[in-house]
């Protein structure tokens, strides 16, 4: 018989228009930055590099600022049924040029196309549709109009799904009439610009929507400027402290997003070959660069060998490679910071007495890249099991009984997500109400909806983005 | 496979654990199947699975119109599937009813293609053991290689599961060295439990193969209901050291449903379950349209079902 493999089916790039050189986009078109001072944006993937891009220094911060103000004072007389419709053309206008978005979004961030392609624009469309519907109905929905838009909101997202991240911010902010300043991650900027060009298309009023690029710093302005109204930022807890702290005793809205360490609890009887469906998926989705990652297993002692057996078989399996190849199931990790951090704690993890498990994929020679990584034999103590990795690196722990089970599960500085697999319907209801976390999936992993709130307990953050409590981290109420 | 002697020693109280114990999510296991779809088989590769569905391929005629003159046709088809294009092998065996044994049998003559018959009161089995021996015997006695036998579905839905295997058991001596392919009918189990539980049993009766359907239900073959047997038959394999083969029939009528099929088992078994010893497709039209696309992708051109021989 003949070695079946299947050979590369690599998405083409031809479809995507790269400048070499990008400037913010402020006050409705592509302006000249005051900062000289760009950086190279490269493909985690190759490291070429794809473009150059803007650290916007404190003038930028303020034209953006500006220009946001002047936004908001249309902005916020425009009709909602109006915004509605923008929303809504926004949202087509995506859907139109999914394609282009998904491959740029591979190349820039190393994520698989197929994650792309059949998650990120699926999603970032159904979150521009979503809070389409809701821009006339805010109104209605609760009874009175005492609930009025802060009014120049800064976001500041992260480079794990960069589009989707822009439009879980966007969309409901300017549903609810903020106008915004939105400054995407340095490592993953190329579709927060392409976003910008589909503003332009669609004909967003001037000033409405701002985008900025640069690093820490370019946040830091954002977040201590003094105009500034309401900051949305999703990324690392460390961050988000600082964040809060500089806004402390100003009249500044606030909400985090920020790190997780979810427990996925496999009882004995569950449905275990789908349970190791959802682990895999739980962890290995985007490299393990979720926040909301099921990055601990929790696996009841009496399952725990054949458990790890069909797991460690299944991840054999897992295809790494070239993001655009349409059957990578495993990308490149972001960035050559975010690997040297993903190894650090691996080699803590063994060197604590951890036993590592990787698979034996072949890593192209370019780029950034980690192996899919089981942990057995760990202790709650460990640094693996208590802090974020944030990469393809799953840590096992075992617990008795599902009271055990809520304990260690809830022993964690975080409460982003949870995940519970059981054949037994009461047992997912008992455990779910005990989970200090945002959100609680049961018998699967990692699935969204726009009208489903997505927060966290704890140190995973405050606020939530989706549904209509998503609405209301972008309003306050006026007495 | 040589290991039906061992099959036969798995006992009944071996397997109760497995068979109970049957546990599934639909919506993982529909997520999961559909994921394994999406996967993109270009060029070399789509060139060699092409082929290697042919050569498993149980090419099917199962009609109470079945002559020999129909039996003929279809052999020849068998052996040579595209006349056209010597480099296409022949499929892996013809099947046909036991009274139509051992015609298909001298027409294969030495060809490598094997001859298997359906028996035990295909498609209903709604007959008293001894006629399903009977029937199986006459099949085995006219010379067939392979024997495909349908599971008792009464039986099975009225919870006497220990009565399906005890048939099977029995099927199974009275096949001796003849390979024994077991039919659950999975669209009479209806829940993916039922056709893991009905895998088990099988493959505890000591079946060489699981196979799908009958194919004279609308519902035949699934994906969904091939990875639920390809995990009981890796499960099985955990336990007793046995590896059994999958046959799916039933409604899988185009090449890129069939190369579906062979990356789930590529994915789910590995890629030494790719041989006709241990995966077959039972078709009747699956085969043309594989020959087709075979031609389209050496000669660039897609050509009308005139330019292949009928089977």
């Amino acid at each position: 018989m003949v070695n079946w493999e299947y050979s590369e089916s690599v998405e083409s790039q031809d479809i995507v228009k790269i400048k070499d050189k990008y400037q913010n986009f402020v006050d409705g078109n592509f302006q000249q930055p005051n900062s000289k001072k760009y950086i190279n944006t490269i493909s985690p993937s190759t490291e070429e590099v794809l473009s150059k891009i803007v650290i916007s220094n404190e003038k930028d911060v303020n034209n953006a600022i500006k220009s946001a103000q002047m936004g908001f004072e249309k902005w916020s007389k425009t009709s909602p049924h109006e915004r509605s419709k923008y929303l809504f053309k926004l949202a087509r206008l995506i859907q139109e040029r999914s394609r282009e978005f998904a491959v740029l979004e591979s190349m820039d961030g190393g994520k698989p196309i197929k994650e792309s392609r059949d998650f990120d624009l699926p999603q970032v469309a159904a979150n521009f549709f979503y809070f389409a519907g809701w821009a006339d109905k805010i109104d209605l929905s609760w009874g009175a109009k005492s609930l009025k838009p802060h009014g120049v909101v800064g976001q500041i997202i992260p480079w794990n799904f960069p589009l989707l991240m822009l439009s879980w911010k966007i969309a409901p902010a300017l549903a609810t009439g903020n106008t915004v300043v939105l400054k995407p991650a340095e490592t993953t900027s190329l579709t927060a610009l392409l976003f910008a060009e589909l503003c332009e298309q669609a004909g967003i009023p001037d000033g409405v929507v701002n985008i900025i690029t640069g690093d820490g710093t370019t946040g830091s302005l954002l977040v201590n400027h003094k105009d500034i109204n309401k900051i949305a930022f999703t990324g690392s807890t460390q961050v988000g402290k600082s964040i809060q702290k500089s806004l402390a005793g100003r009249d500044v809205g606030l909400t985090l997003e920020l790190g997780g360490k979810a427990a996925n609890i496999i009882y004995e009887d569950a449905a275990i070959d789908q349970a190791v469906e959802g682990v895999v998926n739980g962890i290995f989705f985007n490299q393990g660069h979720v926040c909301c990652a099921g990055s601990r297993l929790l696996l009841q002692e009496s399952i725990h060998d054949e458990f790890v057996a069909k797991l460690e078989k299944r991840m054999q399996t897992l295809r790494v490679g070239n993001p655009l190849d349409k059957n990578t199931d495993i990308g490149a990790i972001n960035s050559k910071e975010q690997l040297d951090k993903i190894e650090g704690l691996v080699n803590e993890g063994v060197s604590d007495g951890g036993k590592i498990f990787q698979t034996e994929c072949e890593l192209p020679g370019n780029g950034f890249w980690f192996k899919p990584t089981l942990f057995t034999d760990v202790q709650p103590s460990y640094s693996i099991a208590r802090e974020e990795i944030f990469g393809p690196v799953l840590t096992t722990l075992t617990f008795r009984t599902p009271q055990e089970a809520i304990e260690i599960a809830n022993n964690t500085e975080y409460g982003l997500s949870a995940g519970v697999w059981t054949e037994k319907g009461s047992k997912i209801l008992w455990t779910a109400d005990r989970l200090q976390a945002g959100v609680v999936w049961a018998n699967t992993f990692n699935k969204f909806d726009p009208a489903s709130p997505f927060g966290g307990y704890k140190e995973s953050g405050f606020g939530r983005e989706g549904g209509r409590q998503g609405l209301l981290s972008y309003l306050k109420a006026e007495s | 496979m040589n290991n039906k002697t061992e099959a036969q020693s798995i006992k009944w109280e071996n397997i109760l654990e497995l068979v109970f114990d049957s546990r599934i999510d639909s919506v993982g296991l529909n997520e999961r199947v559909n994921s394994l779809a999406t996967r993109s088989i270009k060029k070399e590769s789509k060139l060699d699975a092409l082929n290697m569905i042919v050569s498993m391929c149980d090419l099917t005629t199962l009609e109470g119109e079945d002559t020999e003159g129909k039996i003929s046709q279809m052999v020849a088809k068998a052996i040579t599937p595209n006349p056209s294009d010597l480099d296409i092998k022949n499929v892996a065996a013809v099947c046909v009813y036991p009274s139509l044994v051992s015609i298909a049998k001298e027409k294969v003559g030495n060809s490598g293609v094997k001859v298997a018959a359906v028996s035990s009161y295909f498609p209903s089995g709604q007959v008293p053991m001894e006629s399903k021996l009977l029937d199986t015997k006459y099949a085995i006695e006219s010379g067939a290689d392979e024997i495909d036998i349908v599971i008792n579905r009464k039986a099975f839905l009225e919870g006497d599961y220990r009565r399906v295997y005890d048939e099977i058991v029995a099927l199974k001596e009275a096949c001796g060295d003849v390979h024994l392919k077991t039919i659950l009918e999975v669209g009479d189990l209806k829940t993916y439990e039922n056709i893991r539980k009905a895998s088990l049993i099988s493959l505890a009766a000591g079946s060489d193969f699981i196979k799908t359907s009958t194919g004279k239900l609308s519902v035949g073959s699934s994906r969904q209901a091939c990875y639920v047997m390809a995990k009981a038959v890796l499960d099985f394999k955990n336990l007793t050291g046995l590896s059994a083969g999958i046959k799916v029939a039933g409604g899988i009528r185009d090449a890129k449903d069939a190369i579906r099929y062979l990356v789930l088992i590529n994915e789910e078994m590995g890629d030494e379950w790719l041989t006709p010893n241990l995966f077959r497709f039972g078709a009747s039209s699956l085969l043309d349209d594989v020959l087709k696309q075979i031609k389209k992708l050496k000669t660039g051109a897609y050509q009308a079902s005139y330019y292949f021989p009928r089977g």
